[in-house]
């Protein structure tokens, strides 16, 4: 069974995890264009490399940070996301 | 079987990017309908080695939107006659096709899908839990306590089977008779695009064999599409996660229909060499390689148990997998795009082996013709800038 390490929990077996897709920027809703609100609703950067990505321990509910190389599947570094810590976005 | 070129031309009429199904079939229907036979087909590993090969092969037409059953329903219809065009047998078997409910909801979709189904003369029909046990009787329709047990079921009597690697090789063979160029253990490193005021256009390509001139490409390249779309600078909602498979040894023929269930995630249908050719539905994160994993094979063999436990002492025998170039709306995503001579044949994630005649047709007429098919108009590339979705994951999730 592969591990994830939960930055709060330690090394969990990867069934205990969800993924949550690629970090992404939110565009302003107010502001953002039509063409860069459907990018950011529907586009995904598919291609293969190193990535930041969300991951939830379900059993916890923690939510962090995992980058991860998308074609040798090994995870570089996990941790949490500093700006959900303090409510932002 | 195929004729070995030395070298590449400096140029041609045409570039298809993946010699899979889908690739092979739009160059057989380029040279043979529309006299372009100047084309060239190119493949990074070799023919029929991408899902084409990889796939569980079933063919089917009971989807959900009117876009997807009048597509799919005349691909099934292009299947019929496929082994004589090529002269080759493709083993194409017509089983019947039960996709069990487990759930009041489930027993709506199947509904609603039986009545589309209909409206377009393709044969589906919802059945109840003593329909389906007569039709398989060797099924626990309580699935041993463990899961809901089956209220019934959409059943598709067209549903079919066939030979994968055959069909690349049918279409690989006839497009090479009529002069199409098959070119293996080539890969394409760039896409070259000019633009003369009226936006980007395509005007060759640069492979690890050399560059090539040509003003119509055709990218058939299923789970690298992200890759190769990102060479002429688009961005799509393809994502891509792999889809694994496997098979047990042989048996005596005792499964003759397909069978799938959504809620259990599993399928499975008897191979003519009597393997149990089995699935599930796909890997829950992204990944670019085919690797396989042990919770897949132990996952699907507890679900296939609760229906089937008289196959607990049957052995695994091989397991592989395949990059599914899935979209959010579960319909391909086809045709022209914003970089004029870019057609696109994509999006087919887990279920585009039974369109590969179709998507071989449809592809060729817009190559061709540089106008989208009237059956592909439902899978435009723009779809989603529009908002106009397509959605099939209703009939496409996990029975593929
Ligand atoms: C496990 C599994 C089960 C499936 N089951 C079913 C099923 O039961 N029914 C169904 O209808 N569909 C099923 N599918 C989906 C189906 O297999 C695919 O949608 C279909 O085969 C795609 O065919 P293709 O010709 O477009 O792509 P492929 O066969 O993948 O061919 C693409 C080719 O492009 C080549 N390529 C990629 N990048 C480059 C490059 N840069 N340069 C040159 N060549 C390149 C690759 O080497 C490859 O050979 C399944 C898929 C999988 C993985």
């Amino acid at each position: 069974m592969k591990i994830l390490t939960c930055p709060i929990n330690g090394p969990r077996p990867m069934s205990e995890f969800a993924y949550g897709g690629e970090l992404r920027e939110m565009p302003d809703p107010a502001s953002a264009t039509d063409a860069e609100w459907t990018d950011y609703v529907f586009n995904r950067n598919s291609v293969p490399g190193i990535k930041c990505e969300w991951w939830c321990h379900t059993s916890s509910g923690v939510w962090f940070v995992a980058e991860r190389d998308t074609v040798s599947d090994i995870v570089l570094r996990t941790f949490l996301h500093v700006k959900s810590v303090g409510g932002g976005a | 079987m195929f004729t070995r070129h030395e070298r590449l031309k400096n140029s041609y009429d045409v570039v298809i990017i993946g010699a899979g199904g889908h690739g092979l079939a739009a160059a057989y229907y380029l040279a043979r309908d529309h006299g372009i036979s100047n084309v060239a087909v190119l493949d990074q590993g070799y023919i029929g080695g991408g899902n084409t090969g990889r796939n569980t092969t079933i063919i089917r037409s009971n989807y959900l939107t009117p876009e997807g059953v009048k597509f799919y329903d005349e691909s099934v219809r292009l299947w019929q006659d496929l082994s004589q065009d090529f002269d080759l047998n493709l083993f194409y078997s017509t089983r019947g096709h039960f996709t069990l409910a487990h759930t009041d909801s489930a027993m709506r979709t199947m509904r609603w899908r039986a009545e589309v189904n209909k409206h377009f003369g393709v044969q589906s029909e919802a059945i109840d839990a003593k329909a389906v046990a007569e039709a398989v009787p060797m099924m626990d329709l309580n699935c041993g306590g463990h899961s809901p047990p089956v209220l019934g079921a959409l059943y598709h009597a067209p549903g079919a089977i066939a030979r994968h690697d055959t069909v690349a090789w049918g279409y690989g063979r006839g497009a090479d008779r009529r002069g199409v160029e098959i070119h293996q253990n080539t890969q394409v490193l760039g896409i070259e695009l000019e633009d003369r005021g009226s936006g980007p256009a395509v005007v060759g390509v640069r492979t690890n064999r050399g560059r090539i001139a040509t003003r119509k490409l055709l990218c058939a390249v299923a789970g690298s599409t992200p890759g190769v779309l990102a060479m002429v600078g688009l961005r799509s909602p393809i994502y891509v996660h792999p889809l694994q498979a496997m098979v047990s040894e042989p048996l005596k023929p005792w499964l003759d229909p397909i069978i799938v269930s959504g809620s259990l995630h599993v399928y499975i249908s008897q191979s003519a060499r009597g393997e149990l050719v089995m699935g599930a539905s796909l890997d829950p994160y992204e990944l670019h390689s085919t690797r396989s994993t042990l919770d897949f094979a132990e996952s699907l063999s507890a679900h296939m148990l609760e229906l089937f436990p008289f196959l607990s002492d049957v052995r695994i025998v091989r397991q592989w997998a395949g990059m599914a170039d899935m979209t959010p709306d579960f319909s391909p995503i086809m045709g022209k795009t914003p970089v004029s001579g870019f057609y696109l044949d994509s999006g087919w994630g887990t279920w585009g082996f039974k369109a590969t005649p179709v998507c071989g047709k449809t592809m060729s007429h817009t190559v061709a013709r540089d106008e989208n098919h009237v059956l592909i108009r439902g899978f435009a590339f723009d779809r989603f800038a529009r908002y106009a979705l397509t959605g099939e994951k209703g009939a496409a999730s996990v029975g593929h």
